[in-house]
């Protein structure tokens, strides 16, 4: 025997060796080889035999534990936005998971890769109302990528590596899986951990057409007003760079949804901002204008788009997406090309002339002088006495240069975080844009935190949405997470208050909402912060909270009654957008 | 334009999946007139035919949310037309009625039905076919004081189809060609490029 073959002797001889663990064990030992090293969680009664297993796994896996299901699950979020890795989450049965629902569904609409482990119940007792047992593979399923409960030990190591290939494949989702305390418990022939890179019955990718490449390229050469529209699909692919490269060489203007922002820096000569209901003048008002429209990654949401039948309907209509099921779905598509856009968009690129459009780059210039003029300028520098939102996040940007990351809760100063917020590097604004789930910011910014620990972290949020998950000032108190949050406080619900001024002549029903002192709040948890009502004091208590040596709590108060501007009312177009 | 469609669905034969696949239509306040769930040609995978009333346009999209399911091998949707379909059907009626009152070999052949059972208490009849020869029946045996009536979902065969042995394998590949990935614009060069 030659050494080659003694070493596939020895190797396969290995492969048959078996050792015997318990179901929990195999669940750790499945995390540590996918690579995990941080989980967010909340232990119980039926999660307790992995919890036990836990104990023992202290220097592999870092485990936090936060102060609701809701803010683990977000947490995970925040983590897998800025990581680009699949966010893990341990709950108990019950109470546990159903606390789990309204971040598995956003996670679910903005496509974020997580791997949720639930206890459950022993399998014996499946169906019998035991106590703390919920039919989570039901309750979950239409949130979820994918579910699975698993009722023996056996099934974890290729449950696992099917959920974990799952949520991060292909576009991303979450995956729950549920597992019953016997299994947990069961010992079994452990035979080492396989990961999954393929499954019959799922296609990540989609096979790239050629001819629809070609066809495509032709539409872009031929355009005279061409216009890119992009999403978190450029992000997900990581395909960053190669989106860069394809506008540049085709001279593209190029507008963001809201899960896209970062994926192009904001100073790019290309990047002509925002787009949506409360998006930029001049790509809301282009779109309508534009001959050729290329959309990248994106799903042509209800919040994007406005009215459909007023949507670009001009338009010759490219749209590069990884899902089928988003071809066609909200707008129909000339050329559909189906793919990874990290591998279409260089093929495009090679196809595409070498171009600048300046006349029609000009137009979105002007655009943006005429919103300065209306709105931008004086949400940037007010006049008032009283702070604006846009205010702080102008100061805010000067101070991190565009550096840092920032995370938005639900409301007027997500929307105004997200238009005025300068992002230099990619993976950098975490927000929830298709559930816009109030509560979000404060866990999702611990996530956040660990997901790129060496970057300043920014919590953006308001009174109302700072409400709803405080509690994780004591998962931040516990760990230092050195989350900075910012509250901008107009003493209202905000977002809903504009609605009912602008819509519903001013009957401000249920929106006037009072808060606690955040200050004393805070301090209760020993976090540092300061409240702020002037103009003058805005600058050093920014800076004063970036450079303080972990969390801080800055509370601003801003004005009651400012509306976020521009708007493209509900039921309109995007061609009638109100600038006022 | 509303009309019928089958959809058949292959898939995995997996614990939960009726459920996510009915949820997709639910979701969209979509009725299921029929639902059938059966083993497929071939051993390892499940076979659903749903029948729905609804536009191409929807039936289409909701193909492509059925086929992003990670259970689900393919979806297809077809007309009336290109199917050949039956759907099997069960009357109860007491015995002694029929016996007395009823041509009942005549009425048997005209229905294409049989007796499935016949005690002196009641009698069973059968009969398969599409829905209008099924309801016939019925109006046939009312007067005679039917006392159960059940019909089966739809069960259907797509005429154009040459079975799912050769797309399984394509599945079975790591990455899978063309075959599976069927591209239905592909076909439609003109239509979909109006430039
Ligand atoms: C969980 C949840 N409940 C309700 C809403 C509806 N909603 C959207 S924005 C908003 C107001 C948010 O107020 P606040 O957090 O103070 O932020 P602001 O708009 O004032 O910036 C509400 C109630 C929501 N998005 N999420």
């Amino acid at each position: 025997m030659d050494t080659i073959e003694l070493a596939e002797e020895i190797t396969k001889i290995a492969a048959t060796q078996t050792i015997n663990i318990t179901g929990s064990e195999a669940v750790l030992k499945a995390l540590i080889a996918e690579g995990v090293k941080t989980i967010f969680g909340y232990p119980g009664g039926a999660i307790m035999p992995i919890y036990d297993a836990l104990y023992d796994y202290e220097n592999e896996l870092e485990h936090i534990l936060v102060r609701h299901e809701q803010g683990a699950i977000h947490a995970a979020q925040g983590f897998a936005r800025t990581s680009g890795k699949v966010g893990v989450v341990f709950a108990t049965s019950g109470p546990g998971a159903t606390n789990l629902v309204t971040g598995l569904a956003d996670a679910q609409i903005d496509s974020t890769p997580l791997v949720c482990i639930t206890g459950q119940v022993f399998a014996h007792l499946l169906g019998t109302d035991a106590f703390q047992e919920t039919d989570v593979i039901n309750i979950t399923t239409p949130v979820t990528k994918w579910n699975y409960q698993v009722t023996d030990a056996t099934e974890i190591p290729a449950a696992l590596a099917k959920a974990f290939y799952i949520a991060g494949s292909g576009r991303p989702g979450p995956v729950v899986i549920d597992i019953t305390k016997n299994a947990q418990i069961q010992k079994f022939d452990y035979e080492g951990y396989t990961p999954c890179n393929h499954i019959r019955s799922y296609r990540p990718k989609p096979i790239i057409r050629k001819e629809y490449i070609e066809e495509a390229a032709r539409l872009i050469n031929s355009a005279e007003r061409p216009f890119v529209i992009f999403g978190q699909g450029v992000i997900l692919g990581r395909a960053e760079k190669e989106f860069k490269t394809f506008i540049e060489k085709g001279g593209l203007p190029a507008a963001w949804t809201i899960l896209g922002l970062s994926a192009l820096e904001t100073a790019h000569p290309l990047n002509v901002g925002m787009l949506g209901m409360h998006g930029n003048y001049g790509p809301n008002v282009l779109t309508n204008e534009c001959d050729v429209l290329i959309a990248v990654g994106m799903r042509f949401d209800d919040r994007v788009t406005g009215r459909l039948d007023k949507y670009a309907k001009q338009a010759k209509v490219v749209h590069l997406d990884i899902d089928p099921a988003e071809i066609d779905k909200n707008v129909k598509a000339t050329v559909p090309v189906w793919g990874d856009c990290k591998e279409t968009l260089p093929l495009l690129t090679e196809l595409i002339e070498k171009k600048d459009h300046t006349a029609w780059l000009r137009k979105f210039a002007e655009a943006t002088e005429k919103e300065n003029e209306a709105v931008i300028f004086d949400e940037l520098h007010p006049t008032k006495d009283e702070m604006s939102m846009g205010e702080v996040i102008n100061v805010l940007n000067e101070l991190t240069k565009g550096d840092a990351v920032i995370v938005t809760d639900v409301g007027q100063h997500q929307m105004v975080a997200c238009r005025y917020a300068k992002f230099v590097q990619s993976k950098s604004n975490v927000t929830s844009g298709g559930l816009g789930t109030m509560g979000f910011a404060l866990p999702a910014a611990i996530g956040a935190k660990y997901g790129a620990p060496d970057r300043t972290v920014v919590a953006i949020i308001g009174d109302g949405g700072f409400q709803m998950t405080l509690q994780e000032l004591g998962t931040i108190m516990q760990y230092g997470a050195a989350v900075k949050i910012i509250i901008l406080n107009n003493r209202f619900l905000g977002m809903v208050r504009q609605w009912q001024e602008l819509f519903n002549e001013r009957r401000y029903s249920f929106v006037d909402i009072q808060s606690p002192d955040f200050v004393m709040l805070a301090k209760a948890y020993g976090i540092a912060g300061q409240s702020i009502n002037e103009r003058k004091d805005l600058k050093a208590a920014l800076t004063e909270m970036i450079e303080h040596d972990g969390s801080y709590l800055l509370e601003v108060m801003v004005g009651k009654e400012n509306n976020v501007f521009p708007m493209v009312p509900q039921g309109c177009g995007v061609g009638e957008i109100r600038l006022r | 334009m509303k009309q019928e469609y089958t959809v058949t669905v292959y898939t995995e034969n997996q614990i939960g999946l009726l459920n996510r696949i009915a949820i997709i239509f639910s979701r969209r306040k979509i009725n299921i007139e029929s639902l059938n769930t059966s083993p497929s040609e071939i051993d390892s995978v499940h076979r659903f035919t749903i029948v729905i009333n609804e536009t191409e346009e929807v039936v289409r999209k909701l193909c492509r949310q059925i086929e992003k399911q990670v259970e689900v091998l393919k979806a297809y949707y077809n007309t009336n037309e290109e199917i050949v379909w039956q759907e099997l059907a069960l009357y109860k009626v007491p015995t002694d009625v029929i016996a007395e009152k009823v041509k009942v070999e005549r009425l048997l052949r005209q229905y294409g039905a049989r007796a499935v059972v016949i005690r002196h208490d009641y009698t069973v009849f059968e009969t398969s076919g599409h829905r209008e020869e099924i309801e016939a029946l019925i109006k046939a045996l009312e007067p005679y004081s039917l006392i159960e009536f059940v019909r089966s979902a739809r069960v259907a065969i797509i005429k154009a189809s040459h079975g799912f042995h050769s797309k399984l394998k394509e599945f079975e590949r790591g990455e899978p060609g063309e075959e599976v990935v069927e591209n239905e614009f592909l076909n439609q060069q003109e239509g979909v490029f109006s430039m």
